[in-house]
């Protein structure tokens, strides 16, 4: 097919590169012909056939495994449906209702609420204090980054798996140190305990993430503004405290929601290698309730609730990444 | 600015030192126990120091808890994905920035649509469609009362087609490849059109060696990724030869009732995680650029 190309008079601007992704519904309206498309080439291509099977691939992937697996879960939290799968009917809402009077999933919640918080407070403040450091320091920045950043490559579960050795009661270093300080150590039997260790095993993962965020942004701040608050006498931290950081919440408001989407999502191979949701539904976090009650316990019709209750979360939380990262931009420039 | 703060300094050194002191530790430990035998793990407390057995441990690792096959598993589950993952999204991203087409952003949306639902949040029935991709097929069947597409199976546990290919679509990569085209001048595909180059040789011969440096950089961030996948296999697997690496750790954690093989499990976790950081460390400068990006 002969490709034309389109009127040059058409405002690309508005479209090139950022995503307005504030109010994304609003470009499904702006559709014609006369008007900018966003994300569109001016040069480009007039032609469906070829596109669609570019596109086919990726959709026909997402059909499959996403979008039907995803009505599904929707369609199942209002069913009921016995362990072998031999009947299923339809009850409403009631899998809501059994759940959110369910005393077990409230606790759940609890669970996992202190231990996104716990765990979001201690990984940016330690990648915070860790940029400030090395943004402060002239040598040896990159030897101190090669050996922060080695925990991205390391899985969450062998993260986990390391940390719960060395909290071991039985054969752990460390836990003989705290022993030995007289501190009754024990993640096996203590609750409290195992929620520690599985929020310093996320931590101990997260931080580089946060961290090389941090020192990106911090690179970032003009060095013009830097330099007349130190003419006017402000130390180091002063000006870290007083501009640097009020100049890089953005980035900290997206760490915060990236740090809740991890807890919330990504901690699932920390639990199940560590502690399995124990002692007593201790360390059961949202998502490794909804696999247990899936899988383990077969109580589908709640476990597909849990999945929407969820999907809501993750919603939101898409959404408000979303929003940051757009004001991240405007104001890095 | 010429300023002498010799406190702070100290004190931003002792700080990354202790920071890099907590990352060290645990690996640390990973190669001592993984070093030590039997008995030295028994004894309390258990040494700081490595011993002698790190290779008759990976000997045992690699034959009887079959670590060989799991991480050649895990090889080929990271390159799948990697590579899946790439392909699918730069070409999506070509037919969305490069093409006008009707339901353009229809199939824009439908592709960051999935950016919002992470597979954490529906394992049941994305389990159940990994189990029998004819699902919506049997579906359609039982709808249509045609008897031949309500028995179609196709089951896909235990396979590498079903650990990889749920896994490749993927919304931050076809972003990421669609901003990127976005900056590519126009007059590119202008000359390139004008020297008769058709949309797929354009693509071939000037956008994709465009791309080069954010392939590279993102297939670093999928590759680790891939490697460490977690839940996906841990469903998808109940045969222990399909497993990959990190799921089969989770096995050799030592139970309440047996004798504890910390050594094993120690040495086959460094074996796992060795091909990851290596890639790390060889490829920082990379890797960062891939993070950044990607998180964008």
């Amino acid at each position: 097919m002969p490709a034309r190309n389109s009127t040059a008079a058409l405002p690309v601007a508005a479209g090139g590169g950022a995503l307005r992704l504030r109010w994304p519904f609003r470009r499904l309206l702006l559709k014609g012909d006369g008007q900018a498309e966003s994300g569109l080439k001016r040069a480009h291509f007039r032609d469906w056939r070829l596109p669609f099977w570019l596109l086919a691939p990726q959709l026909f992937i997402l059909l499959l495994f996403f979008f039907i697996p995803s009505i599904r879960a929707l369609i199942q939290a209002f069913q009921l449906t016995d362990p072998f799968g031999a009947t299923t009917q339809w009850v409403g809402f009631q899998n809501f209702e059994r759940l959110f009077r369910s005393g077990v999933y409230w606790s759940s919640a609890q669970v996992t609420l202190i231990f996104t918080i716990a765990q979001n407070v201690l990984t940016l403040s330690l990648a915070l204090l860790l940029a400030f450091a090395s943004n402060h320091i002239l040598r040896g920045r990159g030897v101190y980054r090669t050996v922060l950043l080695l925990p991205y490559a390391i899985a969450p579960a062998i993260a986990g798996i390391m940390l719960a050795f060395l909290f071991n009661p039985r054969v752990g270093p460390v836990a003989h140190m705290l022993q030995g300080i007289g501190f009754d150590w024990d993640p096996n039997r203590n609750s409290w305990h195992a929620l520690s260790l599985i929020v310093m095993a996320s931590s101990w993962k997260h931080i580089c993430y946060n961290y090389i965020f941090l020192v990106a942004a911090l690179l970032s701040v003009p060095q013009s503004i830097l330099e007349s608050a130190y003419l006017d006498g402000a130390g180091p931290i002063q000006r870290f405290l007083r501009i640097s950081l009020p100049m890089i919440t953005p980035t900290l408001f997206f760490l915060i929601v990236i740090n809740f989407v991890y807890g919330l999502f990504e901690t699932f191979a920390i639990v199940d290698a560590t502690t399995r949701g124990g002692p007593a539904g201790a360390t059961s976090i949202l998502v490794y309730k909804v696999y247990q009650d899936g899988f383990v316990t077969l109580d589908l019709g709640s476990s597909a609730a849990q999945s929407v209750v969820l999907m809501a979360l993750a919603l939101f939380l898409t959404f408000a990444q979303f929003r940051f990262v757009e004001r991240r931009v405007n104001y890095s420039v | 600015m010429n300023e002498r703060t010799p406190i702070i300094d100290a004190a931003c050194h002792l700080i990354l030192l202790v920071g890099a002191a907590l990352v060290c530790l645990p690996i640390y430990f990973v190669l001592v126990t993984g070093s030590l035998s039997q008995q030295e793990i028994m004894r309390v407390p258990m040494s700081w120091l490595p011993g002698s057995e790190f290779f008759a441990n990976m000997q045992t690792v690699l034959s009887n808890a079959n670590f060989g096959r799991l991480l050649l598993n895990s090889f080929i589950i990271a390159a799948g994905i990697t590579i899946g993952k790439l392909s699918v999204s730069v070409i999506a991203a070509f037919a969305v920035t490069y093409f006008r087409f009707p339901f353009r952003m229809t199939a824009f949306w439908l592709i960051f649509m999935s950016l919002m639902l992470p597979i954490e949040v529906r394992i049941v029935p994305t389990y159940e469609s990994a189990a029998n991709v004819a699902l919506p097929l049997n579906i359609l069947g039982s709808w249509l009362g045609v008897q031949a597409l309500v028995d179609l199976d196709w089951n896909l546990v235990n396979t590498y087609s079903g650990l990889i290919l749920p896994l490749i679509a993927s919304a931050t990569a076809t972003f990421l490849f669609r901003q990127f085209f976005l900056t590519v001048p126009d007059e590119l595909c202008e000359a390139a059109r004008i020297d008769g180059a058709s949309p797929w040789q354009f693509f071939r011969l000037i956008l994709l060696p465009l791309s080069r440096s954010n392939i590279v950089a993102l297939a670093i961030i999928l590759f680790l990724m891939g490697w460490n996948q977690y839940l996906w296999p841990l469903l998808l697997t109940t045969d222990p030869a399909m497993a990959n690496a990190v799921i089969g750790l989770k096995k050799l954690m030592p139970q309440s009732d047996s004798l504890p093989t910390w050594h094993l499990l120690m040495n086959a976790a460094f074996l796992t995680m060795l091909p990851p950081t290596l890639v790390i460390l060889i490829l920082q400068r990379w890797f960062v650029k891939g993070l950044v990006d990607s998180g964008k």
